[in-house]
C-alpha cells in the first residue's frame, strides 16, 4: 500500500482492454506454421477414408460391389448404408428437423451425394478403393428448377416422406414442398399495396452460392474401446451441438464423447452442419478400433458440403407520391437441395429473412417462403451472415433501387426518408422484430459527405453525357446501402438448435498469482477470439489481457455453448464474459472490502483494484486479491477466485451500416472497376479497432466475390457446373480493391458493454452495395434488375440487351 | 506400389524418406517429413496454401510430385525464422494484421518472401500482382498488401543501414 499508484491512463492502457487495438495472440503461431489444423492431427495407427460419391443427381442405387475395392492392399473396409442400417445410423437428422441420408439408402439426391465409405491405411490406398468400388444406378429424371417441383409429372425426390402431408415447419401441400412460412399481415399488406399511388415489383434472386472455406471439412474420430471413449476431432463450428447430437445419434453416452475442434481455417458457415464425412469416421473407428480421419477434397466441398442462399425473392414495394413507402410484400422460394439441412434456429426456417423491412420504417409487411426439395446438395447455411440475413438485406436493398427509379427519386434521399428515426428505437417492425437501437440518418450523412455523394452524382451525369457523346464507352454507378442486421441468436425463448438453447457461456479461473485461465462455449475461425475475448474481460477485472489466457473447442473444458456462427459470439459469449468478470469481480470487492477492514459497500472499483471511497491511498490491487482468495481463511467466503456465466441474451442486436461503391464498367467487355468504396459500420461498442476492420476488409471480399462472380450453377441434368477452384470465383489480390472504412457507434443497450458484432455485417451490406452499382450504372437506360453474379459475360450481355452495343 | 528414395533439402537439413512414385510434394512434406506449416487448400494449384520455396522458386507443392523434387533445395514457413527470432515478414504479418485463421499464412508468406527477392522494393500494384497465385478468404488482401510493404521498407533500411 506503500507503492506510488500510477496514473488512471497508465494503469488502464496497460491491461489493453476494450477499445484498443490489441495485436493478436494467436499470430505467433501462425506465422510459424505452427498452426493445429484437423489435417495436422495425426494419432498412432491412424486410417484414411474417402468417399464414393453419386455421379448422377437422381438415380436408384441398384448394386454396390465392393470386392475390387477389397483387395487393394491397405483397403481394410468399404462401409455402406446396409452396414449403417443395424446401428440405425444409415439417416440422420439435419440441423432443420428434416432427416439426411449419410449413405446412398436404395437411391442417390444429389450429384456427388455419399455412397459408400472406403477405409484404407493411407490417403492414396483409400483413393484406389474408391475408384474400384463398382455401384450400378438407375438414372432418374432430375428436379433442378424449384419452379417445376410441383408440377404434374414432376419427379418425386423424397420417396421417404412422399406421404407426409405434415413436416417439421407445418403443412406440406406436395412430396416436394417442404414447408411454407408467413409472418406480417397478408390482407393488410394487399389492401396497401391495392390502394398506393405507386408500387414497383420484381423478382430478386440471391443465387447459390458456396462459403468455401480455404481449409475443407474434416474430422479425426478416435474410439478407444478399452475405456469406452469416443474423441472426434474436427471442424466444428459447433463442438457441444455435435456432441449432443453425436450421442444422441449413436447413443454412446455424452459424457463418454469429447469433441475437440482445433483451430479452424476459416468457417463461414461451412462448418456448421453435420456432415456424413463425420459419422463416417466415427463408424469407422468403431468398426475397426484405429483412429480414423477424414478430410474432404476442395471439389467435395463444393458439391457436397453446405451452400448457401438461393433464395428467389418476388417483391412488391408501394409508397406515396412523395416518395414514404407504405407496404412491403414478398414471396419467396427457397431451393433447400434434396434434404432439408438448413442451420437456422428450429423455430425459423427460412432463418430472419423476415428482417427484410431492413431500415426503413414500413408500417406494413407480409412475408411467405415455401421450401422446395430439388436434386442438389443440401445446406443452406448462413455463409458470412446471420440466418438468411443477407438475402433479406440484399432483397430489401433492390426494391428500394427499384421503386426510386420507379418515384424517379434520388436513392440516397429516398432511403433518408424513410429510414426508422432515432427516437423511434426500440422499434417494433411489421414483420415481428424489436430493433434494439439505431441512430441511422447520422450515419447516413457521415457516409454520403465522406465520399462526397452530390459530386459522385455530377461526375456520373457528366459521364453519361460524353458516353452518349460516344467520348466514352465506360459508364459509372454508385451502388448505395444502408443495411440493418439481425444477429447475436438468440433469446432462449425464441431460438434453439434441436431444442438447445442459443445461450452461450464462459467460464473463468483466477489463478493465485493474478493470472487467469478464461474458457468460453465458442469457437474461433479466424476471428480472434483469444485476443478480443480477453479485452472484454481485461476491463472487467482489472488484470491485463496479456495475463489472461483464452480456450475454446474442447467440450472436456470448455462451458457448453451453441458456438461461433451468425456474428453471435461478440453478442451473447461476449455478454457471458463480461457477466463471469463482473462475478469475479463482485467476490474480489468482498475480499477487498475484508482486507482493507471495511464494509463491502465502502470500496469501490477503480481499473485494477479496490480503493476505499475517500481514501484512494487505501486499496486492493486485483493481483493482491487473488492471492488473499487463496491464502487467508475468510470468514463467510469460499477459498478461490472463479466464476462461470451462462447468458441468455435478452434480445438480438442489430448492428447497422452505410456503404458505398463506386464502380466504373466497360460496356463492350463487361468488366468492372471498383474505383471507391466506403463502409461505415456500428456495431456498437468496439472491442478491437483493428480486428473490426480486419473483418470489415473480408467479409466485403466475400461479398465482391459473391456479387460479381461467385455461384453454385447447375446445369439443366443436374452437373454442378462449378465444382473446383477453376471455375468457383475466389477473388486474388489483383481483382480486390483497397477499403476505406468508417464508423459510428450506438450502443446496444441490452448487451453487459453495449457490443453488437460485426463479422458478417460487411457481407449482408457489401453484396447490395456491389450489385446497386451495376444496376445504377444502368439506371438512364432503364435497367431495374438483373442477376446476379455480375460477372463480365452477364454484364455484356445485360449492355446488349438495353441496346448499348448497337 | 513400390517406393522411391527421395533426398531433399529442407529448411537447411539433409532428409531422405521412401515415397511412392505418384505421390506429392505437399504429402511428402506434411505426411512423412512431419512439415506441417504448407497446407492443402484445394489440391488443383489454385489457392497458394501450400506454396514453398524449391530451388529458389515459389512451388505450389500440391502440384508437384515429391519424385520431381529429388535432389532438391526446398525451405517452408518453418525455415524462415524461428521463435527466438520471427522473419521480418512474419513480424509485419503479426504487426499490421495480415493474418486471420492463419490457413493461408504460411504459403503466403513463404511466397513473400521470395517475392521480396525478385523484387525488393516492389509497388503495391506490383505486390497484388505477384501475389496473385495465393488466395485468401478472410483478410481481404488489404492488410497482407501492407505487411509486405512494411517488410520490404523494413529489409531495405536494414540493408541500407548495412552499407
Amino acid at each position: 500500500m506503500n507503492e506510488m499508484t500510477p496514473p488512471k491512463e497508465e494503469r488502464s492502457e496497460a491491461l489493453k482492454g476494450l477499445g484498443c487495438s490489441r495485436k493478436r495472440v494467436e499470430d505467433a503461431r501462425f506465422t510459424q506454421g505452427k498452426g493445429n489444423y484437423i489435417d495436422d492431427i495425426k494419432l498412432p495407427g491412424m486410417l484414411f477414408g474417402d468417399f464414393v460419391r453419386s455421379p448422377y443427381p437422381h438415380a436408384y442405387v441398384k448394386s454396390i460391389n465392393p470386392d475390387k475395392a477389397l483387395e487393394v492392399p491397405g483397403v481394410l473396409a468399404v462401409i455402406t448404408a446396409k452396414d449403417l442400417e443395424p446401428l440405425n445410423l444409415h439417416w440422420m437428422p439435419t440441423l432443420a428437423g428434416d432427416k439426411q441420408m449419410v449413405l446412398a439408402d436404395g437411391k442417390v439426391l444429389f450429384q456427388g451425394q455419399e455412397v459408400a465409405f472406403v477405409v484404407a491405411t493411407d490417403r492414396y490406398a483409400a483413393a484406389d478403393g474408391v475408384e474400384l468400388v463398382e455401384v450400378e444406378y438407375e438414372e432418374l429424371p432430375p428436379l433442378v428448377d424449384p419452379f417445376k417441383a410441383e408440377i404434374e409429372g414432376a419427379p418425386i425426390l423424397r420417396e421417404d416422406i412422399a406421404e407426409e402431408k405434415e413436416g417439421a415447419h407445418g403443412p406440406r401441400r406436395h412430396p416436394n414442398h417442404i414447408f411454407t412460412w408467413e409472418a406480417g399481415d397478408k390482407d393488410a399488406t394487399e389492401s396497401v399495396l391495392d390502394g398506393a399511388d405507386v408500387v414497383a415489383e420484381e423478382m430478386v434472386y440471391y443465387h447459390r452460392t458456396h462459403p468455401c472455406p480455404l481449409e475443407t471439412c474434416g474430422s479425426v474420430a478416435s474410439m478407444d474401446k478399452v475405456n469406452g471413449k469416443l474423441t472426434l476431432y474436427g471442424t466444428f463450428q459447433a463442438p457441444h451441438a455435435v456432441r449432443t447430437v453425436a450421442s444422441l445419434i449413436s447413443g454412446i453416452a455424452e459424457h463418454n464423447i469429447r469433441v475437440i475442434s482445433p483451430d479452424i481455417g476459416g468457417g463461414f458457415g461451412n462448418k456448421v452442419g453435420v456432415y456424413p464425412g463425420y459419422v463416417c469416421s466415427i463408424v469407422a473407428s468403431i468398426v475397426t478400433g484405429k483412429p480414423v480421419k477424414w478430410i474432404e477434397d476442395r471439389i467435395e466441398n463444393l458439391t457436397a458440403t453446405a451452400f448457401a442462399r438461393d433464395y428467389w425473392m418476388k417483391g412488391k414495394i408501394s409508397a406515396t407520391k412523395e416518395g414514404k413507402i407504405t407496404g412491403l410484400w414478398c414471396h419467396t422460394t427457397a431451393d433447400h437441395g434434396a434434404f432439408d439441412a438448413c442451420a437456422d434456429p428450429t423455430k425459423f426456417p427460412a432463418g430472419f429473412m423476415n428482417i427484410c423491412t431492413g431500415s426503413y420504417d414500413i408500417p406494413t409487411a407480409y412475408l411467405a417462403v415455401d421450401g422446395i426439395y430439388t436434386n442438389k446438395a443440401p445446406g443452406g447455411v448462413a455463409y458470412r451472415c446471420s440466418f438468411r440475413v443477407t438475402e433479406a438485406a440484399y432483397f430489401i436493398e433492390r426494391m428500394i433501387e427499384v421503386l426510386a427509379i420507379k418515384l424517379d427519386m434520388d436513392a440516397a434521399e429516398f432511403r433518408r426518408i424513410n429510414f426508422i428515426k432515432k427516437e423511434q428505437f426500440p422499434y417494433q417492425s411489421a414483420l415481428g422484430w424489436e430493433y434494439d437501437s439505431g441512430d441511422y440518418h447520422t450515419a447516413w450523412d457521415k457516409a454520403l459527405d465522406a465520399v462526397n455523394y452530390k459530386a459522385l452524382r455530377e461526375e456520373q451525369a457528366e459521364r453519361l453525357e460524353d458516353f452518349k457523346a460516344g467520348k466514352t464507352r465506360k459508364l459509372m454507378g454508385i451502388g448505395l446501402t444502408h443495411f440493418t442486421e439481425i444477429v447475436g441468436a438468440g433469446p432462449v425463448k425464441n431460438c434453439d438448435i434441436l431444442g438447445l438453447g442459443m445461450f452461450d457461456s464462459c467460464e473463468i479461473r483466477i489463478h493465485p498469482t493474478g493470472s487467469a485461465i478464461a474458457r468460453l462455449g465458442t469457437i474461433s475461425q479466424g476471428q480472434g477470439h483469444a485476443t478480443t475475448f480477453a479485452q472484454i474481460l481485461a476491463s472487467e477485472i482489472g488484470i491485463s489481457a496479456d495475463d489472461i489466457t483464452l480456450e475454446e473447442g474442447d467440450t472436456d473444458t470448455a462451458p457448453y455453448g451453441l458456438g461461433t456462427y451468425g456474428s453471435r459470439s461478440t453478442p451473447v459469449a461476449g455478454a457471458a464474459t463480461a457477466m463471469a468478470g463482473r462475478k469475479i469481480r463482485a467476490k474480489a470487492q468482498m475480499i477487498a472490502a475484508y482486507l482493507l477492514e471495511v464494509h463491502d459497500g465502502d470500496v469501490e472499483w477503480d481499473i485494477d483494484r479496490f480503493v476505499v471511497k475517500g481514501a484512494p491511498e487505501r486499496f486492493k490491487t486485483m493481483k493482491e486479491i487473488a492471492f488473499a482468495a487463496y491464502n487467508q481463511a475468510i470468514p463467510g467466503i469460499e477459498p478461490g477466485l472463479e466464476a462461470v456465466s451462462y447468458y441468455d441474451p435478452p434480445n438480438m442486436t442489430y448492428p447497422f451500416g452505410a456503404y458505398i461503391c463506386v464502380m466504373d464498367i466497360d460496356v463492350d467487355t463487361g468488366t468492372t472497376e471498383i474505383r471507391q468504396f466506403y463502409a461505415l459500420d456500428d456495431c456498437g461498442t468496439r472491442i478491437n479497432p483493428m480486428i473490426i476492420e480486419g473483418q470489415v476488409h473480408g467479409g466485403l471480399t466475400e461479398a465482391l466475390a459473391i456479387a460479381m462472380g461467385q455461384e453454385i450453377a447447375y446445369d439443366e441434368m443436374g452437373n454442378v457446373k462449378t465444382g473446383s477452384l477453376m471455375d468457383f470465383f475466389i477473388p486474388t489480390m489483383w481483382e480486390t480493391p483497397n477499403y476505406q472504412t468508417d464508423h459510428t457507434t450506438t450502443p446496444s443497450p441490452h448487451h453487459p458493454i453495449g457490443a453488437k458484432g460485426v463479422g458478417e455485417s460487411p457481407n449482408v451490406g457489401g453484396v447490395p452495395a456491389f450489385s446497386n452499382a451495376v444496376h445504377d450504372a444502368f439506371r438512364a437506360f432503364g435497367l431495374t434488375q438483373s442477376h446476379m453474379p455480375h460477372d463480365h459475360w452477364r454484364i455484356w450481355q445485360t449492355a446488349n440487351k438495353l441496346g448499348l452495343h448497337d | 506400389m513400390s517406393k522411391m528414395h527421395i533426398k531433399l533439402k529442407v529448411n537447411g537439413e539433409e532428409v531422405e524418406t521412401l515415397a511412392e512414385p505418384r505421390e506429392l510434394l505437399i504429402h511428402v512434406l506434411r505426411e512423412r517429413l512431419d512439415i506441417t506449416g504448407p497446407h492443402i487448400g484445394c489440391e488443383t494449384s489454385h489457392c497458394g496454401a501450400c506454396t514453398i520455396d524449391m530451388d529458389g522458386k515459389s512451388v505450389k507443392s500440391c502440384t508437384v510430385f515429391a519424385a520431381q523434387a529429388n535432389g532438391a533445395d526446398i525451405t517452408t514457413i518453418e525455415g524462415l525464422g524461428n521463435p527466438d527470432g520471427l522473419h521480418v515478414l512474419q513480424e509485419m504479418f503479426k504487426e499490421h494484421h495480415g493474418l486471420q485463421c492463419g490457413f493461408c499464412t504460411p504459403g503466403m508468406i513463404t511466397r513473400a518472401h521470395r517475392l521480396l527477392q525478385e523484387n525488393p522494393d516492389p509497388t503495391e500494384e506490383e505486390v497484388r500482382f505477384g501475389m496473385a497465385g495465393n488466395l485468401c478468404r478472410c483478410t481481404g488482401y488489404q492488410n497482407i498488401v501492407k505487411s509486405i510493404l512494411a517488410a520490404a521498407a523494413e529489409l531495405n533500411s536494414a540493408k541500407e543501414a548495412a552499407q
